[in-house]
């Protein structure tokens, strides 16, 4: 069944995809064979440009659809239209005409019902509001109104057609809708786990909101067994845990996971102050050379995190003066210090480090598992776009964009295991390991951004006629920013 | 530190060929109860590797878990109990794990062990 998806304009690239994954998890699709990366149908209204706030969805029931809208983050509201029109007259006969049978049962005298006026790129004021709803009269509501805690909940949303549209391309038509609220996000959430109230925080802490939609993405639910390994303060993890998942996380820097910033501010005391039951475990390990025994493999339902891409924190990685061969003798720890020995680290590259992520998933997930991690863009690099890393044991279900600068933008990767991790995937793997290692200097420049995202820009007055068309022809509207 | 972990863990010094199972040194030990989800210990039961943990549990001072088990065991309510309290509930709080081919010890302080290895053993 079609249902109107009315979503908030934020991070616009993340809306759907957040949709489908929830949907999955909810069980719209019949079976995990069709590839895990099947698509919902969805259309937009009429003149309505992709970023808009409204869509239609194709979901299988109103139970899937209200589970999707309540766990959902990005959804204001899935709702069964009962009518759409350019103008208050055509919305009349567009309710009449929608069937008796749908409508009835929402209006029965003993319910209790509430009708909100909502608008997108316009404000209603007060009384406008008032007058539309007298309007409504045609509808045989027979219930009464209760505003605090309705059993139904009916809106009426217009968008106006005028240019400036909330930064969006304009839409070229009004458009009014009238429908019986499914079910819809509870963004009380955020608040409640914002970081500027949470203990401890890093300089890398993944925001509340983002957390909670990596979480969606990888479907998160209560039982399965999350894995975050580059931990942090845990700023990912607790979103899993929030929907119940057990978590683990591992990091390179023993100050951060053991000790934080003393014994009420570190990654337990954040679960504890959300009253979440605490990660299964935490450990330093190095994400270069995974401490799991062998033979272990599909332990983890899903593997949610935000390498280090060297922009804000640089990656760090076991070996470190060691790995310096040729500039330093290699390096022997003396025996009498090997006990509060403190190993030099050295720095890791973005694409060891995807390398190892995908290794390491390839092999820790269960199938049909999801890994879900941010991935940075070179924004001036057009060809970059569809550059995604990839795997033979992934496919790739979702990319969201989000513009961090002029210069870059990260992208939010939601893969799926759909094959076994062979003996070949792994001897392939460890040869690539090998190849890191013997020319850890030249893929240290190569396998980089740092150096991109902060060096200077290139002379424009060389080229500027060349320039100037390349800017137009990009859509110019805050899209991706909100 | 908890006893699942400690099963996902070997030692994986250069060289080492069987870094599995890590030795426990045990300087403090403390117990933190676990809401018991049976879906999740039926699970794990197939990953784990059991002896193992019948000696990890061992070191800790827990010796209620038998020396076999097979998943016919997972609808014993008992049974369930008293994996989920070796695997979940068991803490190790300050210590160290043990290389069996080396003898390197990895600490424990807080409740996490520090899995880094050295420059000379990457």
């Amino acid at each position: 069944m079609w249902y109107l998806c009315v979503f908030y304009h934020r991070l616009l690239d993340y809306r759907r995809p957040e949709v489908e994954s929830l949907a999955r998890m909810f069980g719209a699709f019949d079976s995990e064979d069709g590839g895990g990366a099947e698509h919902l149908e969805w259309r937009i209204p009429e003149h309505h440009h992709p970023d808009s706030p409204f869509h239609f969805v194709d979901l299988p029931s109103e139970d899937v659809a209200r589970d999707v809208a309540n766990r959902s983050i990005l959804v204001k509201g899935i709702y069964e239209l009962w009518g759409e029109a350019d103008s208050y007259e055509e919305l009349e006969d567009a309710i009449k005409n929608y069937p008796d049978e749908r409508k009835l049962p929402y209006l029965t005298s003993e319910s209790t019902f509430r009708i909100t006026v909502d608008s997108f790129g316009k404000v209603i004021s007060f009384q406008e509001q008032n007058e539309r709803i007298q309007s409504l009269t045609y509808i045989p509501f027979k219930g009464r109104v209760n505003l605090r805690n309705p059993e139904h909940k009916f809106w009426l949303m217009e968008t106006d057609d005028y240019g400036a549209n909330n930064g969006l391309p304009p839409v070229v038509k009004k458009r009014i809708f009238f429908g019986r609220e499914v079910g819809s996000a509870d963004r009380k959430l955020l608040p409640t786990y914002q970081l500027k109230s949470r203990t401890y925080l890093g300089p890398t802490a993944m925001d509340a909101e983002m957390a909670f939609l990596m979480a969606n993405q990888a479907m998160v639910k209560p039982g399965k067994l999350v894995y975050d390994p580059f931990v942090g303060t845990g700023s990912i993890l607790i979103a899993a845990a929030h929907f119940g998942a057990m978590t683990m996380g591992a990091d390179i820097d023993i100050r951060v996971v053991r000790d934080g910033r003393g014994p009420d501010c570190n990654v337990w005391s954040n679960f504890k102050q959300y009253g979440l039951p605490m990660p299964i475990g935490l450990l330093r390990a190095d994400n270069n050379l995974p401490p799991w025994r062998p033979g272990l493999k599909e332990v983890f339902d899903a593997i949610i995190c935000d390498p280090p891409y060297g922009v804000r924190a640089g990656g760090r990685k076991s070996g470190g003066r060691k790995l310096l061969k040729g500039v330093v003798g290699p390096y022997t720890v003396p025996d009498d210090k090997r006990t509060d020995h403190i190993p030099s680290t050295a720095a890791y590259s973005l694409v060891e480090c995807v390398h190892d992520l995908l290794d390491i998933a390839a092999k820790m997930l269960i199938l049909n598992g999801r890994l879900v991690f941010f991935y940075p863009v070179l924004r001036e690099d057009e060809s970059a776009e569809n550059h995604f890393p990839e795997h033979p044991c992934f496919i790739l279900v979702s990319s969201s964009e989000q513009i961090l600068s002029s210069r870059y933008s990260r992208v939010l990767l939601t893969m799926v295991k759909r094959g076994p991790y062979t003996k070949e995937i792994e001897e392939a793997a460890r040869l690539k390991h090998l190849e890191f290692k013997e020319n850890h200097l030249k893929w240290m420049e190569d396998g980089n951004l740092h150096s991109a995202v902060f060096s200077p820009g290139e002379s424009v007055c060389v080229a500027e006629g060349d320039t100037k068309v390349s800017k137009e022809t990009k859509p110019k509207y805050r899209g991706k920013y909100v | 530190m908890r006893l699942l972990t400690h099963n996902m863990l070997s030692s994986n010094i250069k060289g080492v060929i069987n870094g599995f199972p890590l030795g426990i040194v045990v300087e403090k030990v403390i117990e933190k109860p676990v809401e018991m989800n049976p879906d999740f210990l039926k699970n794990m039961f197939a990953k784990i590797e059991w002896k193992a943990l019948v000696d990890a549990s061992r070191s800790m001072g827990y010796t209620e878990l038998p020396e076999q088990a097979d998943s016919s065991m997972l609808d014993s309510v008992d049974f369930l109990q008293r994996f989920h309290h070796a695997l979940l509930e068991l803490h190790l709080e300050e210590g160290a794990l043990v290389c069996p081919e080396t003898g390197r010890k990895f600490p424990v302080n807080k409740g996490i062990p520090n899995m880094l290895l050295h420059e000379d053993e990457v």
